[in-house]
């Protein structure tokens, strides 16, 4: 890309739209970015942002074994993801090693067991796509699966919102006033596997974790109402998803990484001047010019 | 053996064991309460009084024994809104980002359509429990910016717009200021005259005798269980606190 060619910056926005492969990544990443967003905010409220990385880097057997059997990817993610949940569980309880260790060695386990699998099976899947996302290379049927696995997950999420969200902040009341408790627990680990399966595309397996756990925290020191929580979240992160892929178009450089940098510096912004929990609380500036 | 009449009791619990993987947390466990009835449930740190409560929300499941509620099981008492929970101030996420009006209304979710979309007469349940415990004011006050006072007031409110017939209290007097705590035991008079059966734990013996017209003692199991005047005695305190002297509990003139 010619640097020269920008110099305005309404060129700056429209030129890139004019590939195809790029309106195409723009968008599947904005899509992946606002369902990102919207789960992030319960894994942040929840706690689960270990668990989010662990998810997260154990559908990658999943996806590689569905490939090779000419499955759905979506389908071998979600078996792999709740598994890796399943069977943290199972260790915690039945040994005396402390949770976050057993989280870490199930999921680097499981993400090994990924990379061995993709070098012995070698046909068509590119490691290297799926480790770092390949936004500009989508193809038409992971543009369908992208957008089905995605209204899926959005539809989900907004049918049990304030479930969920009630689940997040006291399960106990939840199950005292005959809620399903059992159910929300894997309905959201089922929307953070197929969350993982549709960021991997855009960011890759070892990023997505950022898309899963950055908007959330973001929009958590910009906010105190739920609701407004889950709007700044998607929107920061369909923000980000711009950023990073106008800025990886022109400056050349990895899109997954440019993404999650983008959303790093909002969420730095954030830690900085937001009005209420911000280091240099925004408010009290200006409250003393008055 | 004699027959109960369960629906005599509200409460019914019949040697309940609790173990959480295999450590056992609560074990051979009685409780019968009526209606109308206050109970204080007494115990040291680790004895089993969040178990118990947890058993009898079906938080947790027991082991072994028996659990009615209103004479029936504790799932259909999850179905009718009977429990309503207090939780403990330290057992909630205090930077969680919702407002005392959602707060309250999520004591009416078990009672709504499935998206949980509240009606005319779920919102006047939920202003009317807040009004009561005096919050109209923090409607839309974020509970990270409440006292201690004010949030367990919330939570009270909460249980009272779902109406149930049984309050579980953890620690109602922990961490609260006194113009909450008169109000705390001007609501248990009138739940008492409303016919509510009220179960609450603390570490507070004065309160004890103030409010509650049974107390069970426990440590894993019960120690005593009783009318307050008979039970709550200087040596069932000591063992249930481990041989710990009650005149350290009560002060030196008890």
């Amino acid at each position: 890309m010619e640097l020269c060619s920008f110099l305005t910056l309404d060129s700056f926005i429209t030129d890139p739209l004019t590939h195809d492969f790029m309106r195409k990544a723009l968008l599947m990443s904005s899509l992946v970015a606002a369902v990102c967003g919207f789960l992030s905010c319960y894994l942040t409220l929840k706690g689960w942002a270990l668990m989010g990385d662990a998810v997260s880097h154990s559908v990658m057997p999943g996806v590689v074994v569905a490939y090779a059997l000419g499955l759905p990817f979506s389908l071998g993610a979600f078996i792999f993801g709740v598994g890796s949940v399943a069977l943290i569980g199972f260790i915690k309880q039945k040994s005396r090693v402390k949770e976050d260790t057993v989280i870490g060695l199930v999921f680097t386990g499981f993400f090994a067991l990924g990379i061995v699998l993709v070098s012995k099976i070698r046909s068509n899947i590119d490691l290297h796509s799926i480790l770092f996302g390949s936004p500009l290379g989508i193809s038409l049927s992971d543009v369908k699966q992208t957008i089905f696995i995605s209204l899926l997950v959005v539809i989900l999420l907004s049918i049990f919102r304030k479930d969920l969200m009630l689940y997040c902040f006291d399960p106990r009341h939840a199950k005292t006033v005959g809620i399903n408790v059992f159910f929300l627990h894997y309905l959201l680990l089922t929307c953070l596997s197929l969350a993982a399966v549709v960021g991997l595309q855009s960011v890759g397996i070892i990023l997505v974790v950022a898309m899963l756990i950055t908007p959330g925290a973001t929009a958590y020191l910009l906010t105190d109402k739920f609701d407004n929580m889950t709007v700044i979240s998607v929107l920061s992160a369909i923000i980000s998803s711009l950023i990073g892929i106008y800025v990886s178009f022109w400056f050349d450089l990895e899109t997954g990484g440019s993404i999650v940098l983008a959303q790093t510096f909002i969420f730095l912004f954030a830690f900085l001047f937001a009005p209420r929990y911000g280091i240099f609380k925004l408010k009290k500036l200006f409250a003393g010019y008055k | 053996m004699e027959t109960i009449n369960y629906q005599n009791f509200r409460i019914e619990a019949e040697n309940i064991c609790v173990d959480y993987n295999g450590k056992v947390a609560l074990y051979d466990a009685n409780l019968r309460l009526q209606a109308g009835q206050i109970c204080g449930l007494v115990g040291m740190n680790g004895a089993g009084k969040t178990t118990f409560f947890n058993a009898l929300t079906g938080f947790v499941n027991i082991s072994k024994g028996k659990i009615r509620i209103n004479g029936e099981s504790v799932r259909s008492a999850q179905k009718d809104q009977t429990i309503a929970y207090v939780p403990q101030n330290e057992g909630i996420d205090s930077q969680f980002p919702i407002s005392v009006w959602d707060v309250v209304m999520m004591g009416r979710y078990g009672s709504m359509n499935i998206f949980r979309c509240p009606r005319e007469s779920d919102v006047q349940a939920v202003k009317d429990a807040i009004e009561r415990v005096d919050l109209t004011d923090h409607l839309s006050t974020p509970i990270g910016n409440l006292s201690g006072g004010q949030r367990k007031r919330t939570f009270l409110a909460r249980a009272i717009a779902q109406r149930a017939s049984i309050l579980l209290l953890d620690e109602p007097f922990s961490g609260v200021d006194i113009r909450t705590e008169k109000l705390i035991s001007e609501l248990f008079i009138q739940f008492k005259n409303e016919g509510k059966t009220i179960l609450l734990s603390t570490h507070d013996m004065i309160h004890v005798r103030e409010f509650c017209d049974l107390v069970l003692l426990i440590n894993k199991t019960v120690v005593a269980y009783g009318e307050t005047s008979e039970v709550f005695t200087p040596e069932n305190i000591t063992t249930t606190f481990g041989g710990i002297s009650p005149d350290f509990l009560f002060g030196p003139e008890s």
